[in-house]
């Protein structure tokens, strides 16, 4: 039985072991509501020295000093709106690894349903034409059937 | 023939857009500051922390704040460039020392030389990130009445401050000029 589970247990052991790599190991805030806030817009940030990673993965100085602003804005009751507004006027939308919706990026947004309608428009039209000339082909097996 | 056609031309275009794209600098961030209020600020001197450097004495001439750090490798390459910079005498260069060791920050301007009217000292990187820098050297232009009219992203080069700040220095003096 033991040997059986041996695996799974490793598995999990392994599986836990992801939050002793995390960078920013001390707690911010002791109440559990202010430390969720603070991790999840962490989360959300980019880190602009090392573009892929956000704030909370990062160790780059300023990946720190950065917490350190989150941290204090949370500590003066700011709310996650305020904070990201804050980081937005300093470094851009970029810094949000979930885009809003602007006036430059509008088309980029929009893309997945004008595409869908291109591809609708396409297949109408095909479908149409093919409905056409097998509607004038009288010899056709569907002749009349129309 | 149509049907070759328009596709052969989307995919030139597609590989031309793809092209450009791989010209560009991916870590370039352009910055949102452009055309606004400069953060202000008022910090230490580097040199002398009785005597603090503030935004609010620099309005009315065009300036230029320099962020920098003796940790930086690109603000060493820059460094002969600033100060040729600052022969020119065309406009104050302001330092901002960005989390740097005093001393180690003053014995480099003392060895290379010091470019800087006067140098601000940012220990604690709260003023760099009211600027939104992220990675030295960067090089803010900013207006006689306080907005900031251009971001350098790199080590300065003499091609990048005639062709980028020298014209924009003239025209915001002209503007300036005229309206007094």
């Amino acid at each position: 039985m033991i040997a059986m589970i041996r695996p799974l247990l490793l598995a999990l052991a392994l599986a836990w072991a992801g939050n002793a790599l995390a960078i920013d190991t001390e707690r911010a805030f002791e109440d559990p509501v202010l430390q969720q806030r603070y991790e999840s817009i962490n989360r959300e940030l980019r880190c602009l020295v090392c573009q892929n990673q956000t704030i909370a993965d990062s160790n780059a100085t300023l990946a720190a000093d950065l917490r350190r602003e989150v941290r204090e804005m949370i500590a003066a009751g700011k709310t996650d709106d305020e904070i990201r507004e804050f980081m937005i006027e300093r470094y851009g939308d970029f810094v949000l690894y979930r885009p809003r919706m602007t006036a430059t990026n509008f088309l980029l947004w929009a893309a997945p349903v004008l595409l869908l309608l291109g591809g609708a428009f396409a297949v109408v039209r095909v479908v149409r034409r093919r409905a056409a000339e097998t509607d004038t082909d009288p010899a056709g097996p569907e002749a009349g059937e129309s | 023939m149509w049907k070759f056609i328009v596709p052969f031309g989307l995919c030139l275009a597609l590989g031309a857009f793809l092209y450009v794209g791989l010209q560009r600098d991916p870590t370039y961030v352009p910055s949102p500051l452009i055309g606004k209020q400069a953060p202000e600020f008022t910090l230490p001197s580097l040199q002398d922390a009785a005597y603090s450097v503030s935004t609010k004495e620099l309005l009315g001439q065009p300036w230029v704040l320099n962020v920098w750090g003796t940790w930086c490798g690109g603000c060493r390459e820059e460094h002969n460039v600033l100060l040729a910079i600052a022969k020119q005498n065309a406009v104050p260069l302001i330092g901002l020392n960005w989390k740097d060791d005093n001393a180690a920050a003053q014995q480099w301007l003392a060895q290379l030389g010091n470019p800087y009217a006067v140098v601000a000292e940012d220990r604690e990187g709260r003023v760099a990130i009211d600027w939104g820098v992220y990675g030295a050297p960067e090089t803010f232009l900013v207006g006689p009445d306080g907005t900031v009219l251009y971001k350098h992203i790199a080590p300065m080069t003499m091609e990048a401050w005639t062709r980028e700040f020298l014209p924009r220095i003239e025209a915001a003096r002209g503007a300036a000029g005229s309206k007094s």
